[in-house]
This record gives structure tokens, C-alpha cells and sequence, in this order.
């Protein structure tokens, strides 16, 4: 461990500010990432069982 | 050598099955790796005794960087692999990355100008490799929107295509930039041929994190390549009946 306590490991020898932004808008982003094509995939079977039941329906 | 995975290719339903096979091990080993290059990076990674706890960037900076420039190349292969064997899934595999690449630019520059400003005291300068990285987001930008603009798919996959391998010109250009022009920018960190010239704990994290990004680019690349297959085949039969099951699967 390279920090003395957990506040010692926020703070980031004064540069924590300029760390947890970057680490933020990484995570943020990979998690966008992830969410898109989970959220389109979800979409567009919905979609598809829309359109077959029409289909049945007619 | 055996060529025949390369011919599976071109079949839309080989690569749905085996990519079905391939994405939760991909998932996971993402997973694993980057909880564990954070873990590392962030808490046990002793501080750069110039750069204080600031150079714990690099192990986001680093990754984003690598992965935007190969996925770059990737395009361009694509690119030339759709243009010369016709191979429609070359075009997939185009279209879903170019969107990833452009993200992991985009990151990888935001966490450099984060790092610049307390390193060099400025978030931004014009600098060769930094210029040269803004344009490669460009160009990305531009195949996105040519993508989109076309609406007819071939012609859409020959000028994506085209874009693509002329524009790979710019990653010799990113790579060297540190060479060959007077730069703020510190040069590689990974060489194939020298050691690293940091110590261990210092750059085993960063290779866990650049193995997990890789492992990241290709569980999202599937995930959003299975869909466009999808959609492009939706008039196929197998495809009928794996829609068919997955929505009796959600009930």
C-alpha cells in the first residue's frame, strides 16, 4: 500500500482532484460503452416482437 | 497454414455462434483485469518521485491511447479486407468499432489534458503528438458521419473503406511524433524491444490494464457487431429463430 490512511488516498498528494476526474470520465465512458449496445440489443427485440405479433394478429 | 476460419468469416451465422462463445470469457477476463490494474494502479503503485500521485493517470491514459491507435488499424485492415474479398462482415466489424475508437481517443485525450495541467501547467498545447491525436478523433468523426450519410450500404462500405485505409497514414505519424519534433510529450512507455524504464510495480499494473482494455474493445465490439448481424440478416431463417428464442427466453 502505498497510502498511510484512506483520506491520504483521496487526497492524492494534492493531486486528487486532477486523478479522480480522469478515473471518473474513464469508468464513466467504458460504462456508456457497455450500456449502448445492451440498451440497443434490448431495443430492437422488442421492436422484433412487436412487428410478430402483428404479423399473427393479421 | 489453414485458411478455412478466415473463409467461416464471410458466413454471418459462424460468426454469431462462435462470437456467442467468445463474448462472456472476454467479459470476464476484462473484468478481472482492469479490477485489478485499478486496484493496483490506484492504491499500491508507489508515486513517480517527479510526478507525485499525478502519474496514476497514465494507467487510463496509457490503455486509451493503445486502444484508439490499433482500433484504428483494425479499421484500415477492415477496410482493405471488405475492398478485396467482398467480406460483408469486414464491413460490420467497420462500422461498430469506428464509434469505440472514437470514445477511447476522445478519453485518452481528456485524461491527458487532466495530467498536462498539473505536469506541464496547461491543459493543452500544440504539440505534434497531441495534434496528431486530435486528428485521428477527426477522422473518426469523418467515418462515423460518412457512415451515416450514405444511404445505400455498398457504397457506404466502399467510402468507409476507403477513408479508413487512407487515413491510417496518421498512426506512423502519432507513433513517431515524439521522434521526430521537439515535444513536451514523454516518449513510449511499452517497447517490443528495450525494457521498460520504470520498475515493475510501476508498469506490471499498466500491463494488466492495457491486456484488459484490449479484452474491454473486443467484449464491446462483439456485443455490438451481433446486432448489426441481426439486423442485416434479419431475413434469414436463423435468424428468425434465434430472435424467436431470445425473446421466449425473456418471456
Amino acid at each position: 500500500m502505498s497510502f498511510a490512511s484512506f483520506s491520504d488516498f483521496l487526497a492524492m498528494g494534492h493531486h486528487g482532484l486532477y486523478v479522480w476526474t480522469a478515473y471518473g470520465i474513464c469508468l464513466a465512458v467504458l460504462a456508456l460503452n457497455v450500456a449502448v449496445p445492451i440498451l440497443a440489443r434490448k431495443r430492437y427485440l422488442q421492436q422484433e416482437a412487436r412487428r410478430l405479433r402483428r404479423e399473427t394478429e393479421k | 497454414m489453414n485458411w478455412t476460419w478466415f473463409h467461416k468469416l464471410g458466413s454471418p451465422k459462424w460468426f454469431y455462434g462462435i462470437s456467442g462463445k467468445l463474448l462472456p470469457w472476454l467479459s470476464i477476463a476484462a473484468v478481472v483485469l482492469i479490477g485489478l490494474g485499478l486496484v493496483w494502479g490506484l492504491a499500491f503503485a508507489p508515486p513517480d518521485y517527479q510526478q507525485g500521485n499525478s502519474f496514476r493517470i497514465i494507467y487510463i491514459h496509457v490503455p486509451t491511447a493503445m486502444l484508439a491507435q490499433s482500433c484504428y488499424v483494425m479499421l484500415a485492415v477492415c477496410g482493405i479486407v471488405g475492398l478485396v474479398w467482398k467480406m460483408k462482415l469486414a464491413d460490420v466489424a467497420l462500422q461498430c468499432a469506428a464509434p469505440i475508437g472514437a470514445w477511447m481517443t476522445a478519453v485518452s485525450l481528456v485524461t491527458g489534458a487532466i495530467w498536462g495541467k498539473p505536469t506541464w501547467g496547461s491543459w493543452w498545447v500544440w504539440d505534434a503528438r497531441l495534434t496528431s491525436m486530435l486528428i485521428l478523433l477527426f477522422l473518426y468523426f469523418g467515418l462515423i458521419a460518412l457512415g451515416n450519410a450514405i444511404s445505400n450500404r455498398d457504397s457506404a462500405a466502399k467510402a468507409c473503406a476507403v477513408l479508413a485505409i487512407v487515413g491510417v497514414i496518421n498512426i506512423p505519424i502519432i507513433k513517431y511524433s515524439v521522434e521526430w519534433w521537439n515535444t513536451l510529450h514523454q516518449g513510449a512507455t511499452f517497447t517490443l524491444t528495450e525494457k521498460p524504464a520504470m520498475p515493475v510495480e510501476m508498469w506490471a499494473p499498466l500491463l494488466l490494464m492495457v491486456l484488459g482494455f484490449y479484452c474491454f474493445f473486443g467484449a464491446v465490439l462483439l456485443m455490438r457487431m451481433r446486432l448489426e448481424v441481426l439486423k442485416r440478416e434479419a431475413r434469414a431463417s436463423w435468424v428468425k429463430a434465434e430472435v424467436q428464442s431470445s425473446l421466449g427466453a425473456r418471456g
